[in-house]
């Protein structure tokens, strides 16, 4: 299971921010090996990992309305309604490396056909062919809407960029 | 910091503006905190099967497992390591988790009995993967003592069955935990020194580590 760590982390903080995906990313593999005795052994592994990290990313959003604020991130903003825009998130009290929140702010806030389909395509890395698959639509339109929001990601970093050149 | 944001063709440049490339930059720090803290919960709820590390020795790379019972399964790198984590979660179950932690115990007593300072193990086991007589014969054989050996025939005489010598072979060669149940002080009775799962330039080493403590 380990194995499909990173990919699992990537999901999560496609939807979910900073410390809220961290946390999904610990429920969702708690969850699974709660559930791992049950799975068909010919079951895709990773695909089952990450609709479950879909959903404990929901939770954690459930959960993140009732805290007061995610507990390492500074709230600048709200742009994508997750309730934090911080900006590459150092965090000095736990290991690990920077987070682009900027980033990973901008693509939440994609329609989420767009999301998703650059989820599964570039994040997960399967084909077109099997993201058409899971979001329904043909081959052409998944390929289109990760293309669509790839260009709105550009967009969004290039006025990034120029923010905090210019203040 | 520079103002000028226009590509220059330099590196680093293009991939810093490639969302993929930003989005998909490996967090190893990140993912190793959240294993350590995923390890510490999973075995708190029981929910691990198998717990494993690897350590250097003198004879190579180990790979430990433990279950919640005790040391399940020791390794030598010429058995690989990787077709042995896969045959225990065929047998045990498949939520294997590297846990240096919980192995802690077993790799001190490893490298103090490498270093020639412990002549046995004080280490609870798990022998699930030996049944029958090969398991009768393994719990016989830590009473072979540290710098001794037997031969195959002495020790079916210890597990009660003096003609089932061949057995003792079989009991040797598939000893789940060697050196921590000493299946290399088993030798054949013309003296030479028969085979090994780490193989025989191993079971010298051992016994030599032995004799000179």
């Amino acid at each position: 299971m380990a194995e499909h760590g990173p990919t699992v982390l990537r999901v999560c903080r496609a939807h979910a921010p900073a410390a809220a995906a961290e946390d999904a990313w610990s429920e969702t593999f708690l969850s699974a090996m709660r559930a791992y005795p049950d799975l068909d052994p010919g079951a895709n592994v990773e695909a089952w990992l990450v609709t479950i990290a879909r959903r404990k990313c929901v939770d954690q959003h459930r959960g993140a309305a009732r805290r007061a604020v995610p507990r390492d991130v500074a709230v600048s903003g709200d742009r994508d309604g997750t309730g934090s825009v911080a900006v590459a998130v150092a965090r000095d009290d736990v290991p690990g490396e920077p987070v682009d929140e900027e980033l990973w702010s901008a693509l939440r806030a994609l329609p989420p056909k767009q999301r998703d389909s650059i989820v599964h395509h570039h994040l997960v890395g399967l084909p077109y062919a099997q993201v058409a698959e899971l979001l329904g639509g043909s081959e052409a339109a998944a390929r289109r809407a990760a293309a669509d929001g790839m260009r709105r990601l550009r967009e969004t970093y290039g006025r990034i960029d120029r923010g905090r050149d210019h203040p | 910091m520079n103002a000028t944001t226009e590509p220059t063709g330099s590196t680093g440049s293009t991939e810093l503006r490639d969302p993929v490339a930003r989005l998909t930059t490996p967090e190893p720090i990140t993912l190793a905190r959240l294993h350590a803290e995923l390890v510490a919960r999973a075995t708190d709820d029981r929910l691990v099967d198998v717990v494993y590390d690897t350590v250097d020795s003198p004879v190579g790379t180990l790979l430990l497992a433990a279950t919640d019972v005790g040391l399940v399964r020791v390794a030598f790198a010429s058995e690989d390591h990787e077709a042995v984590l896969q045959r225990l979660a065929d047998r045990i179950g498949p939520r294997i988790l590297r846990a240096p932690d919980r192995l802690d115990e077993v790799a001190t007593q490893l490298a103090e009995y490498f270093g020639g300072a412990r002549t046995s193990f004080a280490l609870p086991l798990d022998l699930r993967l030996s049944t029958g007589f090969r398991r009768e014969v393994l719990e016989h054989l830590p009473e072979v003592a540290y710098g001794r050996t037997e031969s195959y025939a002495e020790v079916a005489a210890r597990a009660g069955r003096p003609r089932a010598v061949r057995a003792v072979g079989t009991a040797c060669a598939t000893n789940p935990v060697p050196l921590v149940v000493p299946c290399h002080r088993v030798v054949r009775s013309d003296g030479s020194i028969g085979a090994y799962a780490g193989g025989a330039a191993t079971k010298r080493t051992l016994l030599d580590l032995e004799a000179a403590a």
